[in-house]
């Protein structure tokens, strides 16, 4: 062809050298990203001539099992992007400070000499504090020097904690496993001060409820690898293209393995188009069809036949053959009750904990029979009884558990079941055999039999049974037709396939579940559909199977070594740990704002403590020692030890009696009673790593109002009104709450925008840290390509420098060590979870509190503030004795471990692979001086990274438990990994005693194996996975047995009262996923990804919605309800659903966003028109795997999802 | 026989997750530079859409690619141009507004905004005028928007189904999209090499990538208008166009380009072909229904000991037909059959190869009830059905046929059903619940 030009010369190709010089850089370093997307990948920072250029990924990944595609590259489009931040112009430079408050400080410092007075000068003229508040977020930033604005802060804390107490200064970060260190600096700043600690998983309602609730664990799930293991996958509320970027490949490869894949999302969302099936129930209503699902699974595979496999794991792992007590009703009619316990019949009268261990009934005896593995058995003296073996605790003898009733039954009994969407109740026989305890006979049923009963399976049996899946009574296909808009046999299909598959493979049936499903009121109830179809599909514990929820970087893998760094466990004990969704609730006035819950989520009124205000229920959480509540109480806690010491008291034992007789008078009061009195304010909050007041602020515009004091466009009427009981409500609810903000931060994001104080954070290239995630086993490290540029610090290197100040301004406010008092709540990992078999409300019933038991534990605990810099640096000796405590298990024996890191010099250098020590006081520590000390330390200090201390957890771990396990940990006893290793590889975690996963051999790490393989009980009540529920809330709640709420009336949850409202709008379900160009606030603001995207974030909306009112693609259109607004562009598609619109979550109200025509004003961000609420029943405490953990147990920030809001379209728009 | 060796490559749509990483690091590493603003060398576009720029597709608009005139194949563009004079204005180029407008923000104004009674937010601004600016288009503007009234539906693909087709992608039970990744094709007949009236553009002699040379490119912009696919770029600071260079300084130090590099969906090969040069013009000139099968022929078998007896002759070296011999693009074409390139009716011979995705099965409205059924869900067993997914597939057969094949849809449904009979063989070999006849049977047909 004539034009073809192929060209061989290499001299006429000079010019080429143009690309290749551009091609050309220095060094390649390795990091990744602090950023919650679960990513955890690895990356090379690629710099020239100092500068960081691009970044591009890893491609070194040991690889595991041969058969397992590799998990690289890893990264996504957000990752890529990173680079542009680092000499962007949205980078935070230098420390800001907001020109009223800096000129007030100035002048102050000019009056006094004392910096402390300098600050109460301030905030105690009322004018002053309500001038620099109302400035919030209006522009006005000046630059400062890090020496004035550290000594500002540290003003701010001092005065606080001499003030009102040191629990009145909370900080705020998120996710540690993104960035392990930098979480450690400000968290271990805030333990030694005495500050609250806030949760970060519950409140951005990723914590799925029901994993504590059926598995007595945070979470944990399998790796991505082993989704490729699977055989049928099905994704509920999971856009795994968009959230699980670097990990969806393995969906793919699985579907070419022979997988099955099916998603079900209300939208045509991203991986849909992966899918073989998709299936777009409504929004929301997910369990309806897992109630059918199940329905199927039980009459299919358990009923008309059974499944040896599946009985037998039901059998052996689940709760399902224990003994549930009925309790008779006056009509004669049963209603399910407590678990039978060993207590109550007299074979096991005399055994330890007899009330904490259960009861099943052996098949070939009849007899009932107490197997091993409860809780009892696990906090009892007998080592070795805590395990899965099917023995009798009395006498080691073999139990044959008796699953069902069915062919031998004493009576067939008439058992109530209520039905939420029909609101009444169903009557359904349930065989049950009549047991002889000490309180004369009882009827009880096996937890199988009432869930055939429950779903509806009749097995022949009489009773409100429907008579085929056509029936459209609870819990048919045809039931859940009207409820989801899914075709009965489409159901039916997926239930076979999904049973089946399992039943051909031995389990290998997965789902992979995400935001979508977790963020609604009733998220646990979603989430125990698949759960449950799982568990009776014998798929948790498999390899390829069980319930893989992803949803935020969870993972610690770490965590035991990590935790004592993190919370100064390694100085004191305990720690101040705030659970952070039922505190905004309180603490931002939201409660104010609503009536009583069952006013939008009805329940029967024949509850016992199902009903009232929430606010209520808070506040009886936390007197019962079942959630915790920072500020503790309306007195400074280092005077109430003072005045208990004047009054004599003198043991701490005599302070905790002093408290209890005040509080009984009256004269001290529990903060939670009275949160709008102004000693319960929280005074100081420090931000870091997150977008506190915008990204997980579900109620923005209540933090702006409430919190800050300054503008916002809630129109959202006060509710409360006669509702509330135990809460006090004094007068108009306050607003400006916080004398002090401060954010520490790379970028001006809108939580920096709306602080006192912007402090220049170093980037995630700038930084020595570590990274982990559940979605791999890998190690990473971020590593330092460049040092921080301007005057930017790493968080770890900021907190220590505040932590100085403080020390050195300690005398300005304390003459020498102070003592503080500490409550804490009843909590998981120990005896706790023996505390309270029955609620007992002690404010009503008029009883003294027990501490530990009926109260939260009261701990003395010393302060000295002048030496909490050196602590700070120094790893303290309490740790080497208390041992640390893992996810799952604890303590782990480390003497022997820290002795060795004290065989390292002091000083030293700062190679990457070495440790150090610091000596103060006459003492040597192990040294935290640095991120990359800690990071090694750290290291050497964790089961995962360090084979010795694996081996010697794994043999105590095999004492407590019964079983051999040290064998897990034999062949990697020689491994130790240290920081510079990180920086040459990314490293597999070894198997560990904190985890569930069995990973030997390149094994992918799936929940559960080593429950099913090794025998070591969940961390629940019986040791088994949970079907059954039975704390008296969740029985109170109708939430004992897996059942179908349904979605939240919109009518009822009063979004829309006071918002205008005409033909032009329309009203929608505001649903807010996660995006494909942001992660959470983060890239919301990159030029990479606005230019990708359109610029701005777009509300989504259906094509027949949109043109119902005349909206067309990219019009503005406004968004709004009585929370807020937000002023945005359409988006118009077929693949919404109608009746919803999508606005993807953690918007910046500071990038392209116009004045709201409605409410005048600058609008918001997503969050502006959600707001937070506490489902009640997520607060039982006290009762087995209900303990407190942090981050683990309590209510989630939820709302999001059942928000509605009001559409119309602009017709004019303002910018200034 | 006349055999050239060229870096070629294969992208597999079924994998694609659409997430733009490829983008990022092209532009990253090439295009982050003043007069590069608004390129993207490399692009991902949803699928139905109209892509960057917009239509780019529709040669009424762009008059792009070749055309074959009864014996002569020329560029589309030449027969319109005329006179010299109207070389310089040439109506077919894309307007900024059918690329975008490039916008940046004022950033600094959340730092530097005095205090005042609201809230500063920063305002998008022009990349080219410095303006104030509202954003109207973008390079990826309709991602993920199947179902548009506004996009989806002016795809110019979508011509060629019938007006029921058309509405029922907008309706749940058939609503669809998927991801269309583009990076240049380094062309066996490039039309912007035909076009350059400076003989600016080559084909590299060594591995075919196709470059435009910046010492002799004179702003002539006939390459952006010759290129169907609308891959070469005119920088406004150089003058000179760009392109895709398929990343040769790595290709060089043994890495592959950048987008293959960082493609997480993994859904990228890159291979050596050898192919004889001598048949491109009888390739380029087929009939659209052999215009694949032609392309295909054109490729050489790198395990024929003629070929590479040519090859050796033609300085390729021994690495190279190692390479070929070793090539999954040589599998993906021409053994396996299941790649196929991207509108082969505009004859430049791309050697850029795509797998059509799979798609979810359809479903229908059940006329009773009013639920969402998906087809065939009433059948016996309890197997997955995976032969609905190609007998009930959401996208019409045609659409696919008209971005892949020229309009043969025999071309389509050879490769979607292997890739059913490739999961389906796995399955039986690994879960055993698939009759043994029908997977034999869906291998058959493959």
């Amino acid at each position: 062809m004539a034009w073809i030009q192929d060209l061989f010369q290499p001299e006429r190709r000079q010019w080429e050298d143009f690309y290749r010089n551009r091609w050309q850089y220095d060094r390649i370093v390795r990091s990744t990203h602090g950023v919650n997307c679960t990513g955890g990948c690895s990356w090379e920072v690629y710099v020239k001539d100092g500068i960081i250029v691009w970044e591009m990924q890893q491609t070194d990944y040991p690889m595991l099992e041969d058969k397992l595609p590799p998990y690289e590259p890893r990264g996504c489009q957000r990752g890529i992007s990173a680079s542009w931040y680092v000499y962007s112009p949205i980078r935070v430079k230098y420390p800001y400070i907001r020109g009223p408050l800096l000129d007030f400080w100035r002048e102050a410092k000019q009056r006094h000499d004392d910096p402390v007075e300098a600050w109460r000068s301030i905030v105690e003229d009322e004018s002053k504090r309500k001038r620099y508040q109302r400035a919030r977020g209006k522009g006005g930033f000046r630059r400062a020097s890090w020496d004035e604005v550290l000594e500002l802060i540290a003003a701010a804390c001092l005065y606080t904690a001499k003030r009102y107490g040191p629990d009145r200064l909370f900080s705020f970060s998120p996710i540690p496993a993104m960035s392990y260190l930098s979480y450690a600096a400000g968290s271990r700043f805030t333990q030694l001060f005495g500050g609250a600690s806030m949760s970060f998983y519950d409140w951005y309602a990723d914590l799925p409820n029901q994993f504590p609730e059926t598995w007595g664990d945070q979470t944990d799930v399998c790796e991505s690898a082993d989704w490729y293991n699977s055989k049928f996958i099905v994704s509920v509320g999971a856009n795994l293209n968009m959230t699980r970027t670097p990990d969806v490949h393995f969906i793919s490869e699985a579907r070419y393995e022979g997988a099955k894949f099916v998603v079900v999302a209300p939208d045509f969302s991203q991986v849909s188009k992966y899918s073989d099936w998709w299936i777009p129930v409504k929004a929301g209503e997910d369990n309806a069809m897992w109630m059918a699902i199940n329905h199927v699974i039980l009459k299919e595979f358990h009923a008309d036949r059974t499944v040896e496999y599946f009985t037998d794991y039901l059998t052996r792992y689940s709760d399902g053959p224990f003994l549930i007590k009925l309790d008779k009703e006056s009509d004669g009619s049963a209603k399910p009750g407590r678990l039978l316990t060993a207590g109550e019949i007299e074979r096991y009268s005399g055994e330890e904990h007899s009330a904490w261990k259960f009861l099943v009934q052996d098949t070939p005896s009849g007899e009932l029979r107490c197997p091993k593995g409860a809780v009892g058995h696990h906090w009892g003296s007998r080592k070795g009884q805590w395990n899965l073996k099917l023995e009798d605790s009395l006498d080691d003898s073999r139990i044959d558990p008796q699953l069902s009733f069915i062919d031998r039954y004493d009576e067939l009994m008439s058992v109530k079941f209520y039905d939420f969407a029909g609101k009444r109740y169903l009557r359904r026989a349930v065989p049950v055999r009549h047991v002889l305890t000490k309180d004369g006979p009882v009827p009880v049923a096996t937890v199988y039999d009432l869930l055939f009963a429950h779903y509806g399976v009749s097995r022949g049996l009489p009773g409100d049974y429907p008579t085929d899946y056509n029936d459209t009574v609870p819990y048919t296909p045809a039931w859940q037709e009207p409820i989801t808009g899914i075709g009965r046999e489409t159901i039916i299909r997926l239930a076979r396939e999904f049973a089946a598959n399992a039943e051909k493979t031995r389990g290998k049936s997965m789902v992979i579940i995400g935001a979508s499903a977790n963020h609604w009121y009733n998220n646990n109830l979603v989430y125990r559909g698949p759960s449950t179809a799982l568990i009776l599909c014998g798929c948790c514990g498999v390899n390829g199977g069980g319930l893989n929820h992803y949803v935020g970087q969870e993972k610690l893998t770490l965590a035991a070594a990590w935790k004592p760094v993190a919370f100064a466990n390694d100085w004191l004990k305990p720690p101040r740990l705030q659970q952070t969704p039922l505190w905004h609730y309180i603490m931002s006035d939201q409660w104010r704002y609503e009536g009583e819950f069952t006013e939008y989520a009805p329940l029967p009124n024949d509850a016992k403590w199902a009903k009232g205000h929430a606010a209520d229920h808070v506040a009886r959480s936390v007197r019962l020692g079942w959630m915790p509540f920072y500020p503790q109480f309306n007195k400074n806690p280092l005077e109430v030890v003072r005045d208990a010491e004047q009054a004599g008291a003198q043991t701490p034992e005599e302070i905790t009696q002093y408290v209890l007789d005040e509080l009984q008078k009256g004269a001290l009061e529990l903060s939670v009673e009275n949160p709008d009195a102004p000693e319960n304010w929280p005074r100081v909050w420090l931000i870091w790593r997150g977008n506190a007041i915008q990204s997980s602020a579900k109620g923005h515009e209540f933090f702006l109002r409430h919190y800050l004091g300054t503008h916002h466009n809630l129109i959202a009427p006060e509710r409360v009104n006669g509702t509330v009981r135990d809460v006090k409500i004094s007068g108009k609810a306050p607003e400006g709450k916080m004398d002090l903000v401060v954010d520490i931060n790379f970028r001006m994001d809108t939580s920096a925008v709306y602080s006192d104080i912007v402090l220049p954070a170093a980037f995630w290239y700038e930084k020595d840290d570590l990274n982990s995630t559940d979605l791999h086993s890998f190690i990473h490290n971020l590593g330092k390509a460049v040092d921080p540029p301007w005057e930017a610090k790493s968080d770890y290197d900021i907190f220590k420098a505040l932590a100085k100040r403080v020390s050195e301004l300690a005398g300005y406010a304390f003459d020498g060590p102070v003592k503080d008092l500490v409550a804490a709540p009843l909590s998981a990992n120990g005896p706790d979870e023996m505390a309270q078999r029955e609620i007992i409300d002690w404010k009503a019933t008029g009883e003294r509190p027990v501490p530990g038991r009926t109260f939260p534990h009261l701990k003395v605990v010393d302060r000295d503030y002048s030496t909490l810099y050196q602590k700070f640096i120094s790893f303290g000796r309490k740790v080497r004795e208390d041992g640390l405590t893992g996810h799952n298990w604890g303590p782990l024996p480390i003497r022997q471990f820290y002795d060795e890191l004290l065989e390292y010099p002091e000083g030293g250098s700062p190679d990457p692979r070495h440790k150090r020590t610091v000596s103060w006081g006459g003492q040597r520590y192990p040294s935290l001086e640095t991120s990359l000390d800690a990071a090694n330390l750290i290291l050497h200090l964790s089961p995962e990274t360090n084979g010795e201390v694996c081996y010697e957890s794994f043999r105590a771990k095999a004492e407590d438990v019964g079983v051999e396990l040290a064998d897990l940990a034999e062949g990697h006893r020689s491994q130790r990994l240290n920081f510079g290793d990180l920086k040459r590889q990314p490293r597999r975690t070894l198997i560990s005693p904190c985890w569930s996963g069995m990973t030997n051999d390149g094994r992918a790490y799936s929940a559960w194996t080593m429950m099913v393989e090794r025998l070591v009980p969940w961390r629940t009540l019986t040791g088994r996975q949970h079907l059954y529920l039975d704390h008296p809330y969740y029985i109170d709640f109708g939430e004992n047995l897996p059942t179908y709420k349904p979605k939240l009336d919109a009518a009822l949850i009063h979004d829309i009262t006071e918002s205008e409202q005409d033909g032009n709008c329309l009203r929608l379900n505001y649903i807010t996923p996660h995006g494909k160009w942001n992660i959470h606030s983060t890239y919301k603001d990159n030029h990479r990804m606005l230019t990708l995207s359109r610029g701005m974030d777009p509300v989504w909306l259906n094509d027949k919605d949109a043109a119902r009112v005349g909206i067309k693609d990219n019009d503005w259109v406004e968004v709004y309800n009585d929370n807020g607004v937000v002023v945005t562009r359409a988006n118009v598609s077929s693949r919404v659903q109608p009746g919803t619109c999508l606005y993807y979550h953690a918007v910046e109200r500071t990038i392209y966003v116009p004045k709201s025509q409605l409410r005048g004003r600058r609008a918001g961000g997503h969050n502006s028109l959600t707001r937070t609420r506490v489902n009640p029943v997520q607060l039982a405490g006290g009762y087995g795997q209900w303990s407190y953990g942090f981050n683990s147990l309590g209510p989630i920030g939820i709302m999001t999802r059942n928000t509605y809001c009001l559409v119309r379209k602009m017709d004019k728009l303002q910018w200034e | 026989m006349d055999p050239r060796a060229q870096v070629s490559m294969v992208f597999h749509l079924d994998k694609c997750i659409g997430c733009h990483t490829c983008s990022v690091a092209c532009k990253n590493i090439w295009t982050d530079r003043e007069g590069a603003e608004y390129m993207w060398w490399n692009n991902v576009e949803t699928k139905p859409g109209t892509g960057y720029p917009t239509r780019w597709e529709d040669q009424e608009r762009y008059k792009g690619g070749f055309e074959q005139h009864g014996d002569e194949l020329r560029l589309k563009l030449q027969g319109r141009m005329g006179a010299l004079a109207n070389l310089f204005f040439n109506p077919y180029l894309p307007t900024v507004d059918e690329y975008y407008e490039p916008f940046d923000y004022d950033y600094e104004k959340l730092f530097s905004a005095p205090e005042g009674d609201d809230q500063p937010a920063v305002r998008a601004k022009s990349m080219i005028s410095g303006e104030y600016m509202e954003i109207e288009a973008g390079p990826n503007w309709d991602d993920d928007l199947g179902g548009s009234p506004v996009y989806a539906k002016n795809d110019p693909n979508l011509e060629h189904l019938t007006e029921e087709e058309r509405r029922s992608l907008n309706e749940i039970e058939r609503m669809v999209f998927f991801y269309l990744p583009r990076i240049c094709n380094h062309c066996a007949n490039p039309g912007c090499v035909a076009a350059c009236p400076a003989g600016a553009i080559y084909k590299r002699g060594e591995d075919g990538i196709v470059l435009i040379g910046q010492d002799k490119c004179r702003a002539w912009r006939m390459c952006i208008s010759g290129c169907p696919y609308k891959k070469p770029y005119f920088n406004w600071k150089t003058g000179k166009s760009e392109k895709c260079i398929l990343c040769y300084p790595r290709l060089e130090s043994g890495q592959p380009p950048a987008c293959f590099h960082s493609c997480v969906g993994r859904i990228r090969y890159l291979g050596v072909l050898l192919y004889d040069a001598d048949q491109i013009r009888s390739a380029a000139g087929a009939p659209n229904e052999r215009l694949v099968d032609a392309q295909r022929e054109m490729v050489l078998n790198p395990f024929d000991e003629q070929v590479v007896m040519r090859a050796k002759q033609n300085g390729i070296s021994d690495d190279m037909i190692e390479a070929a011999q070793n090539s999954p693009v040589y599998k993906f074409f021409k053994q396996w059959k299941v790649a196929l390139p991207l509108h082969p009716e505009f004859r430049t011979l791309p050697m850029l190869f795509y797998v059509p995705p799979l798609q979810p099965v359809q479903a229908a409205i059940h006329e009773v009830t009013g639920a969402y059924e998906i087809e065939g869900t009433g059948a016996a067993g309890m197997a997955p059905q995976f032969n609905l997914i190609l007998e009930k597939a959401r996208v019409p057969i045609r659409y696919l046929a008209s971005l892949f094949a020229a309009g043969n849809e025999t071309l389509i449904e050879d490769v979607l059903k292997k890739l059913v009979a490739v999961r389906m063989f796995k399955r039986w070999q690994t879960v055993v619940d698939l009759k043994h006849e029908e997977v034999e049977q869906a291998l058959a047909y493959a």
